[in-house]
């Protein structure tokens, strides 16, 4: 290899200081993309980033691949016209909770089930932050928001669950917490043919966390490391006990071919003709 | 099933399908709708021949999103919807137009609002295609009356999209989707077609919204070295966020005169009748077929009535309109709705001449008898 | 080349950093302190075992650490 692409490379470092508020996990997210995709030495301009709208969405701001920042929700159904356009590329969709899962929730389970061979990055914080901490649809229930004083009335998804009974590919939650592990994870998706979702769970000190996580932005961070549990030792644990933890870790890694496999397997001009993996 | 030849009997939504293949578009994202789903289907069919691929999205906010994402990575790119398929599609549709995305958006018009007369004719979208996406921005919009134009106007509609690189909205309506007349597609060689501009400077030196003289960027494409950062917040040549008021004035300042500074070049009318009449009939698309016939029924009542066609509705041809206006004793608009098109004529009528509504609102093509009514009304 | 804990330089760009206190709080050498604003000073860069993840974790890219080069 002629040049070593370190994370700069991909990270738009003229742009600092980053929009986020301090204690927010973003940053470290993007660090892990960019390390991942140093790791990978991927050519940045055979990656674009598809960005939707909120605090996580202005992630392609401080991007040096290719980007892609558009409305709010739709990340995925850009991404996948992205996709088809040039299958050579790495597609990679930045979202929070209420982009993902809210608005852009139809896309998301479609982009699932069709397998679209496109990297979700989910950074969830439990709450719109850029609008002023209204619940989302992944606040846990009866949590405090700007929208559900009392406590939200509504339980959360489980957005790995969700990608894995839509069809995903690979499907793996972190925390901003742990580094190591979250760029492990954003490398094995990125390298995978198919849907692949990384759920980071994420801090969000100005909003979510000051009502319901005591302490300093340390002590949220620290919440994030004391309330997730691996695969191994949360199936260990009763179920008052699972109650108070979130599993972290790799929960799907499966083979379904992806769309384009399949679509491309069918012989043009013929309609009787089975063809692709998708047939067997 | 190929590409037709010879003469054929040919529905105007396949017409439509083989003009944007012979455009060369090779991507169609879309989403079933009557009466515009030939489209999807002739697509879904053909395209696999042509190295192209058709994807049924989810729903139409999906639908246009993958257009315009497809366009971004070098592909041209379309949708066909109806109505309500049309509305849900406007917040991508200013995406497109933010981001100067070329594609093609295909609206066969149905009753609205809502349901309305579902999949029955009408032509009362010429304000959404004009303002259905929010802010201050231009879009190009043509009209087509017949299965031949279904044809040569989707090719032109990807023409003038890769030009100026904005997504032009071809503007059927139910009766020339679904309507059969003979065509003859010609060899695709012998078409002119337009590719955008692709840039010559090289990727160090390349900024992703620097403007040409015609206002317009060329365009790289995801994939290319030449980096792209397409962006729906407002931003300044480089493609990243610029909140600057000087930014976001010059970009929307931009984003107008591209296409309003080459209206001439846009604007395509057809003029039928005599040259001097007592009445002018304006209208456009299926109604304007019904306009013709009643030529020929006024003047056996002795009015002598001619027709302006407008081929392209936006940008609204004001300056030919204007002549239309000034060179006549009356004017009676033709459209399949309660006077979206008079609303335009009227704005532009410096000579005040009497401007008439004759509006078919039956869910049925406009009757001869709406308009020749119009017409008595005028020389009265 | 294998670095021994004192070939290491910690840089913290004050500029950038918003003083979360991550990479004070979970080090598990302690070799940050923070001074009265809440900003990371390096006081024990001897036991820096250049794991690096004061640097990953830094949400603000605002924390570097480098090998020294004593060549």
């Amino acid at each position: 290899m002629a040049v070593n692409l370190g994370y700069r490379e991909y990270f738009k470092s003229d742009a600092m200081p980053l929009m986020w508020c301090s204690g927010c996990g973003n940053g470290i997210i993007l660090r892990a993309i960019t390390e991942s995709l140093s790791d990978l030495q991927l050519p940045p301009h055979q990656v674009v980033v598809s960005t939707g709208i909120g605090c996580w969405g202005k992630a392609d701001d401080y991007m040096k691949t290719h980007a892609f920042h558009g409305s709010h929700g739709r990340a995925l159904a850009f991404g996948t016209g992205i996709k088809l356009g040039n299958p050579d590329l790495h597609v990679i969709a930045l979202m929070g909770d209420g982009d993902a899962l809210a608005i852009g929730g139809n896309h998301f389970i479609h982009a699932a089930r069709r397998n679209m061979d496109v990297t979700a990055i989910i950074s969830n914080n439990f709450n719109y932050g850029m609008t002023g901490g209204q619940y989302s649809p992944t606040t846990p229930l009866s949590s405090k928001t700007t929208t559900s004083p009392m406590g939200v009335a509504e339980p959360g998804f489980d957005v790995c669950a969700l990608s894995e009974i839509c069809g995903a590919n690979y499907v793996a939650r972190t925390t901003a917490y742990h580094v190591t592990q979250m760029k492990k994870f954003i490398t094995a998706a990125l390298q995978k043919k198919g849907f692949s979702v990384v759920e980071v769970i994420n801090t969000c000190p100005t909003h979510f966390g000051k009502r319901n996580i005591p302490g300093d932005t340390a002590s949220m961070m620290k919440h994030l490391k004391d309330t997730t549990v691996s695969k191994t030792r949360y199936d260990k644990l009763n179920d008052e006990e699972k109650h108070n933890y979130m599993v972290t870790g790799e929960l799907v890694n499966r083979q379904r071919p992806d769309f384009l496999n399949v679509y491309k397997g069918y012989k043009p001009g013929d309609p009787e003709a089975a063809g692709g993996e998708g047939q067997k | 099933m190929s590409r037709p030849e010879g003469i054929q009997l040919m529905e105007g939504n396949h017409a439509c399908a083989w003009g944007a293949i012979d455009a060369g578009a090779r991507i169609f994202a879309g989403y079933p709708i009557t009466p515009s789903s030939e489209i999807a289907e002739v697509c879904a069919r053909e395209l696999p021949a042509y190295g192209g691929i058709y994807i049924q999205m989810e729903d139409e906010i999906g639908s246009i999103a993958a257009v315009i994402g497809a366009s971004l990575s070098g592909k041209k790119s379309f949708t066909a919807t109806s109505g309500p398929g049309f509305s849900l599609m406007q917040e991508n549709l200013g995406v497109g137009i933010y981001q100067e995305v070329p594609c093609v958006i295909v609206n066969i018009q149905r009753v609205g609002p809502a349901t309305g007369l579902a999949t029955k004719p009408a032509q009362a979208d010429i304000m959404q295609a004009r303002w259905g996406t929010h802010g201050d921005h231009s879009i190009i919009a043509l009209a087509p009356a017949t299965v031949e134009e279904m044809y040569y106007l989707t090719i032109r509609a990807f023409n003038l999209s890769e030009r100026f690189r904005i997504p032009v909205i071809l503007l059927g309506d139910q009766v020339i989707g679904q309507l059969y007349e003979n065509i003859k597609l010609p060899d695709p060689e012998s078409l002119e077609i337009v590719e955008r501009k692709k840039p010559v400077v090289t990727p160090e030196e390349f900024y992703p919204y620097q403007p040409d003289e015609n206002g317009v960027p060329p365009m790289a494409a995801y994939g290319d070295r030449h980096i792209v950062h397409a962006s729906s917040t407002c931003h300044d040549l480089t493609g990243f966020s610029n909140f600057k008021a000087q930014t976001n004035r010059a970009l929307l300042t931009r984003l107008k005169d591209k296409i309003y500074n080459y209206t001439d070049e846009i604007t395509d009318v057809e003029h039928f009748g005599p040259d001097d009449a007592e009445v002018t009939l304006i209208s456009f698309g299926a109604s304007s077929r019904v306009c013709k016939y009643v030529v020929g029924e006024a003047e056996k009542e002795g009015i002598r009535v001619n027709l302006l066609r407008l081929i392209s509705i936006w940008p609204f041809p004001d300056q030919v309109v204007q002549e239309a206006l000034g060179k006549t004793g009356a004017v009676v608009v033709a459209e399949m709705n309660q006077g979206q098109l008079t609303g335009e004529v009227n704005r532009v009528n410096v000579t005040n001449t009497p401007v008439h509504l004759a509006s078919g609102i039956d869910g049925e093509l406009i009757s001869p008898d709406i308009i020749m009514t119009g017409i008595r009304e005028a020389v009265k | 080349m294998n670095k021994t804990k004192n070939e290491v330089r910690i840089i913290i760009d004050e500029a950038i950093c918003k003083r979360c206190g991550f990479c004070i709080e979970f080090c598990n050498a302690r070799v940050f302190e923070a001074d009265k604003d809440g900003l990371p000073l390096v006081k024990n860069l001897d036991d820096c075992t250049n794991c690096r993840l004061c640097e990953l974790r830094c949400p603000d890219f605002a924390v570097q650490v480098e090998a020294v080069d004593n060549e």
